[in-house]
Parts: C-alpha cells; sequence; structure tokens
C-alpha cells in the first residue's frame, strides 16, 4: 500500500443558486490576463445543456478520459504514446476557440465621450479580444444560463434516457453545475503531456502545470474529458486550475469556495492507496462507483493511521484527515458522487446531487412536495430527472442515484418532523439505514455548514506555508504568466485559522 | 572575400547557433515553445502543419545523406552515382513539395486569419521570410538545376567543404565552381542557423520521445523549502530561491 493524500471538494448542487461568485473571484484571481480571455478555470453550467466548452460531455467527439480496450486494459481514449506523437502536428481532437466562444470586450469609451443631447442613448460596441475587429456576441461561457438560448435538448446526457425529456415550461427540470478541474487520481491530462510538464504533487494530489517545461504541444486539452485544460494563446502554454494551491497551502479554501455565496463548497483531505488507483479505473461499467468509492482510505482505521505515518504524514494531516468533511460527505454518508465516473479518471471533486429537480417534477405531477412518501415516490416513479442524474454521476446507475435522493428526502422530512413536533421518523431512517445521529450530524453539515466544517485544511500545511512566505514573490510571476502582477520580493501577508 | 563567406561566416554562425541556445534555454524557458495557435485556427493547420513538419524531415534527413556521406562510401557499397542522383532527386523533390505546399498553407493562414494575424511576432515574420528564402533557394537547386537543368554534383565540392567545417579545415575554393543558388543556399542555411535559436523553431529540441516510455501519471513533490521549526529571521529569508 501507498497511502497519499488528496485535497479533495464535494460540491452540494441543491444550495447552488447559479450566481456565479465563484466563476468571478476565480476569473479575477487566475485568468483576467491576455490569452486567457475565453478561459473559466470555474464555471458554472445549466443543466440540461450542453456546456462549456460546447459538448464537453461527448467523448466520441472530443476524445477525453480513458476506456477499456477490447481486452479490458485501460487506455487512453484519444489514443496511446504512438498515436497521441503521430498527431502532434495537428491534434484532431482539440476544441477550437469557437467552442468555448469568441471573447469580446468593449468600446466604453463612447458612453463616457458622447456629446450632451444625442437623440438616440449611445450604445457600446463588442469588440473581438482575438481581433479588434467589431462583432456580435453569439455564444458565451454561461449562454445557456437557467435553460436560455435552445441548445439544451442537445446535452449529451439526455441520449442516456429512456424516455423523451419534454421542455415544456411546467413540466421541465434545471439545475446548475459549478464544475473546476476535477484533480483527479489518474488524470488523463498529466498521462497525455508528452512533455512531462504536468503532474499530480505528491503532497497533495493538486494536478499543476509546469509553465517553464510545457511545450505547447496542447494534448493536456484533448485528454482531458472535464475539458479544464486550456490553452494560452498568447503564452503557448497551458493552463488550468490550481486549486489555488497557495491558498491552500496557507490554510485557506480555495477562491471559489471562499466566495460561495451558497456555501456549498466542502475542501477536506481524504486518504488513498496509489497501488488501488488503476485497478478501480479499470474496473467493468456497473462497478464504477464503488471501485472509486473504495479508493479512499478510512482515516479512522488504524492500519491506515500506522501507514500514514509510516509515509511520514504529519499528526495533523491524520487528524484533519478524521475531520474532513469531503469524507463525510463520499464514505460515510455516501451522498456525494463522481462526476461522470465511466471516465475513469477518478475525479476529486464529487457532487451532492440535487433533489430540486425531482421536487419540480413532483410539483408537476400534483404530487405533495413537503410529504417524504410522496417523494420517496416520484424518486420511484418518476425516471427522468433520476435518469438523468445517474447519467451525470453514477454511470448511468439510477438505484445509486435514487438511493442518494431517498437519503436526501428522508433527511428533510426527519428534520421537519423533528422541529415541528420534536417526534423522531424512525421509519425514515430505516428506509436509508441511517441512525437519527447521523441524519442530524448530515443535516448540519449540509444546512448549517459552519465554515470550520466546511473547510478542512490540515494545520501542517500552514507550518510549511511559513516557510513558503519567505520565498517572496512566486515562480509564475514571469512575462504572461498565471501569477504576472505579483508584487516581487515583498513577501505576502497570509491570515490563516479565519473562522465565522 | 572567400574566406570570409565560407570560413569566418560559417563559424560564426555556428558560434551564434550553440551559444544562442545556451542562452535561450537558461534564461527563456518560459518562452520555449511551440507556441500553438492551433485553437485559433484548425482548418488550415491541419493540413498545413503535417504537411511542412513531414515534409521539413525529409529534407532534414535528405541534407544529412547529401552533405555527411562521403560519395566514396556510396560507391563501396554499390550504388552507382545515377542511382544516387535518382533517388536524392526524386526524395528531395517530393519532400521539397510537400515542404513548400506545408509552408505556403501556414503562410496564408498568417494572412488570411485576423485572429492569426494578431498573435503573429515580428520574430514569425522574420522566422517566415527566412524559410521562404532558403525554400526557394533549396528548391530552384534541386528542380532547376539537378531535375530539370544538366544537374551539379555538390557531392564533391560542397558536401566535401560542409564537412570541413566540422574536421576545422574547410576549403573555400572547392565552393568557387558551384552554381549561385547552391552558394546562396549554403549561405542562407548558415544564417538560417543563427535564426534558429532566437525563434520557435528551439521547440524541435524538445521533441518529446521519452513520452514513449514515460509512465504516464507523473508524481512531483513540491519545490519549497523543508518546513523550518522557527520562522526564519528576515534577512535568512533573501537567501531561499526556488531552485528546479
Amino acid at each position: 500500500m501507498r497511502i497519499r493524500a488528496q485535497v479533495a471538494m464535494v460540491m452540494n448542487l441543491d444550495k447552488c443558486i447559479g450566481c456565479h461568485t465563484c466563476s468571478v473571484t476565480c476569473k479575477q484571481t487566475w485568468t483576467n490576463r491576455e490569452g486567457t480571455e475565453y478561459v473559466w478555470f470555474n464555471n458554472v453550467e445549466t443543466k440540461p445543456g450542453i456546456g462549456y466548452p460546447k459538448h464537453y460531455e461527448d467523448q466520441d467527439r472530443w476524445k477525453g478520459g480513458w476506456k477499456l480496450d477490447g481486452k479490458g486494459r485501460l487506455v487512453l481514449r484519444g489514443g496511446g504514446r504512438v498515436k497521441r506523437l503521430s498527431r502532434i502536428f495537428a491534434n484532431p481532437d482539440l476544441p477550437s476557440i469557437d467552442d468555448y466562444y469568441e471573447p469580446a470586450t468593449f468600446d466604453k469609451d463612447i458612453l463616457v465621450n458622447a456629446p450632451a443631447g444625442l437623440k438616440d442613448t449611445p450604445v457600446k460596441q463588442p469588440y473581438s479580444a482575438l481581433t479588434g475587429e467589431p462583432m456580435a456576441i453569439t455564444w458565451g461561457a454561461n449562454w445557456e444560463d437557467s435553460l436560455g438560448g435552445d441548445t439544451f435538448d442537445q446535452d449529451p446526457n439526455l441520449k442516456n434516457l429512456t424516455e423523451k425529456v419534454t421542455f415544456e415550461f411546467e413540466k421541465t427540470f434545471m439545475f446548475h453545475l459549478p464544475r473546476i478541474c476535477e484533480h483527479c487520481l489518474n488524470p488523463a491530462c498529466v498521462s497525455a503531456c508528452p512533455s512531462g510538464a504536468m503532474y499530480k504533487r505528491e503532497e497533495d494530489g493538486i494536478v499543476l502545470v509546469d509553465q517553464d517545461r510545457c511545450r505547447g504541444w496542447r494534448m493536456c486539452v484533448s485528454a482531458c474529458p472535464y475539458k479544464k485544460v486550456y490553452v494560452n494563446h498568447a503564452t503557448g502554454k497551458a493552463e488550468k486550475c490550481t486549486l489555488c494551491f497557495p491558498r491552500i497551502e496557507a490554510g485557506q479554501p480555495t477562491i471559489c469556495s471562499e466566495t460561495c455565496v451558497g456555501r456549498l463548497r466542502y475542501l477536506g483531505i481524504l486518504w488513498y492507496d496509489e497501488d488501488a488507483v488503476l485497478a478501480a479505473a479499470s474496473v467493468g461499467d456497473e462497478d464504477l462507483l464503488d471501485a472509486q468509492r473504495a479508493v479512499f482510505l478510512d482515516p479512522f482505521d488504524e492500519t491506515v493511521q500506522r501507514a500514514a505515518r509510516d509515509a511520514g504524514h504529519p499528526q495533523e494531516w491524520i487528524e484533519a484527515a478524521q475531520a474532513s468533511p469531503v469524507w463525510r460527505l463520499i464514505s460515510e454518508y455516501r451522498i456525494a458522487l463522481p462526476l461522470h465516473p465511466e471516465y475513469r479518471t477518478l475525479p476529486m471533486v464529487w457532487y451532492v446531487p440535487p433533489l430540486s429537480p425531482v421536487l419540480d417534477a413532483a410539483g408537476a405531477a400534483g404530487r405533495d412536495d413537503t410529504n417524504a412518501d410522496d417523494i420517496f415516490h416520484t424518486i420511484d416513479d418518476l425516471r427522468i430527472p433520476v435518469e438523468y442524474l445517474a447519467s451525470l454521476f453514477t454511470a448511468g446507475d439510477t438505484a445509486a442515484a435514487g438511493g442518494v435522493l431517498m437519503k436526501l428526502a428522508a433527511m428533510r422530512a426527519y428534520m421537519r418532523a423533528r422541529t415541528l413536533d420534536g417526534t423522531v421518523a424512525q421509519e425514515l431512517l430505516d428506509g436509508i439505514g441511517m441512525t437519527g445521529e447521523q441524519v442530524e450530524a448530515m443535516y448540519r453539515l449540509l444546512a448549517i455548514a459552519k465554515y470550520d466544517e466546511r473547510y478542512v485544511i490540515p494545520a501542517a500545511h500552514r507550518a510549511q506555508a511559513a516557510a513558503l512566505d519567505g520565498l517572496g514573490g512566486c515562480s509564475l510571476d514571469g512575462e504572461g504568466g498565471p501569477g504576472m502582477g505579483g508584487s516581487g520580493a515583498v513577501p505576502v501577508t497570509i491570515t490563516t485559522g479565519r473562522s465565522r | 572575400m572567400s574566406t570570409l563567406v565560407w570560413i569566418v561566416l560559417p563559424y560564426t554562425c555556428l558560434v551564434v547557433f550553440v551559444a544562442g541556445h545556451v542562452w535561450r534555454w537558461r534564461h527563456d524557458q518560459f518562452g520555449w515553445t511551440t507556441h500553438t495557435s492551433q485553437l485559433l485556427e484548425n482548418r488550415l493547420l491541419r493540413l498545413g502543419s503535417p504537411l511542412f513538419h513531414l515534409g521539413a524531415f525529409g529534407v532534414i534527413g535528405g541534407h544529412a545523406m547529401g552533405l555527411l556521406i562521403p560519395a566514396s562510401w556510396t560507391a563501396l557499397l554499390g550504388i552507382s552515382g545515377h542511382t544516387y542522383h535518382l533517388v536524392s532527386v526524386t526524395g528531395g523533390t517530393i519532400t521539397g513539395i510537400m515542404l513548400v505546399v506545408g509552408l505556403a498553407l501556414l503562410i496564408a493562414r498568417r494572412f488570411i486569419s485576423g485572429r492569426i494575424r494578431r498573435v503573429t511576432t515580428t520574430m514569425d515574420r522574420i522566422l517566415y521570410a527566412a524559410l521562404t528564402v532558403m525554400v526557394a533557394l533549396g528548391m530552384s537547386g534541386t528542380v532547376a538545376v539537378n531535375l530539370l537543368g544538366e544537374g551539379y554534383d555538390y557531392r564533391e565540392t560542397i558536401a566535401v567543404w560542409f564537412r570541413g567545417i566540422f574536421w576545422l579545415q574547410p576549403d573555400p575554393s572547392l565552393m568557387s565552381g558551384a552554381p549561385l543558388v547552391f552558394r546562396l543556399h549554403a549561405i542562407g542555411g548558415f544564417l538560417f542557423l543563427a535564426l534558429w535559436p532566437f525563434t520557435r523553431l528551439v521547440h524541435v529540441w524538445s521533441a518529446p520521445l521519452a513520452y514513449l516510455w514515460r509512465p504516464y501519471v507523473v508524481y512531483r513533490r513540491r519545490r519549497t523549502p523543508a518546513p523550518q521549526p522557527q520562522p526564519a529571521p528576515a534577512a535568512a529569508r533573501k537567501v531561499v530561491t526556488p531552485s528546479s
């Protein structure tokens, strides 16, 4: 067993209101530079929808992630080493910038400098950030917000549904899906990088691009099934979400988590066995979810703790892993699910699926969406939202997706009964196989969601961060680099241990 | 004059070639890239780039064959001058045409696509101009002189002079009888080498062959100093530098 730590995230989708604060703060922090105008390390898309970039989930088209070959061996969908190098001069699986969108800027001077007394209000004209020419804006990273536009029925996940989805106003459903890099345990981008410039950090599993070693072969962009590696067209190098590693090292949550208005993000560490990763990525389609859950090691198991200690992990990390909200949501309550486990990259950003599509459907079907029995029946009867969620989060396993929704529905009904008349709804607990204490702790973590419980980032990192602080500036400060504009040799003051 | 052109110039260019690469490698890892623009334009690149690169491999291979292998060696192997001529002219013409078409497409996309025009640097323009001149001179040598014309046996003159450069005994008199296009191509070739380290051509030396046997997932430790038990005094902080 080779025990490693991974900083992982869980997002509770029921609480996402699609406000894009995470996207905006991320953009201001990391990608407000020339060459990354079109890049959103964090984006929020509306589901159903084709997403950003367009149709990124359609792996028949983009060839991202891994698949099993005829003999059941794990291979990159876009081809192995020789095939990849043979396509290095023109990568056939690279999205064009139009698959993201053409970035635009506006001539705002016209609003400021317009003479007084104009008959018509001056209008600012969009200009392409790529060519400087006037342009019409016809697409964006969030064009489909709240089922806007007319592309949502082209969502690749809808192909897997047994019934046709109708998008009539009163029958439809939608939810928001915030996405960052998954910092996978079996990253296809790292595996496809010809230069070896991409790597997974041994200490915390964060996947990064070495800006000095990237040679711009752009294979990572194709190989990532989530399309979360981007080409900076000004520097000719790949860039991606860094999980805000300077903040994580300082014991702070990522900027998307810190600023999340809905408080729906959770950050913590997980132990996993590196030797088990390949096997877990190579199981049959029906076992994907269980296999990916089974890679994580129980932080309360003494064998695991001993292994972690032997591998040189500090005591703070062992304790942080026990307090990890991510471990609780994924492995204890088993209500968090990975996004597209069938890509076989073992993503490390998991999601608590939203109950809202089912509630919408229950309401549309004339059922009482406050009655747990009705919700349970709705989950059983109304296949569309459950099948859709299963296509996103469980590789099509509707029982697993439905089971999670049952837990969430039962938690609501149980807490409603506790709060309103003090009764304990034992039949609900029996239905989901959880104890009253567990459900109340789950409720506290999901609904109260205190800052210190959402973000458990190990203290040992902070000690190292002090040493890091002494470096002053960061190695990414070069011309056009992700840290460009840093203040050079002036050390940054980092406040830690914030709570609210 | 011939000493200047056929001795001083080649050595100067080779020194610039080597020193330029050392300087660039040490000081500009961040700029050491293919500078891909496929994201911005794919239609012309999809055809032009593979044609250009595969053509260039053929052309470089052909130059290595013609310049580095003495005629006496191929004669020893029983390859007649006629057979050699046939192979070199056919191969040179085919790969040369691939190179010309590829280069034309790559240059065309620099003009046609506004997106590409905006990201084209001065150094790119110089590089494309130099490539065009070199390819034009080379192709006129291969096609006009050796394929259609009476032919010129560069293996007895230019190749001997070229190898002499590396033995430190270049003989400028060998170049006096060479046709003008060959002489210009030889001069241009050395100037091109001198230009090389300052352009995006440096990506050639990063051809990712190691990818073929590397394990898929790369793990790296963080590049930070070990955690210190006590905060370092301000004076000591300056010493710590990020090293690779």
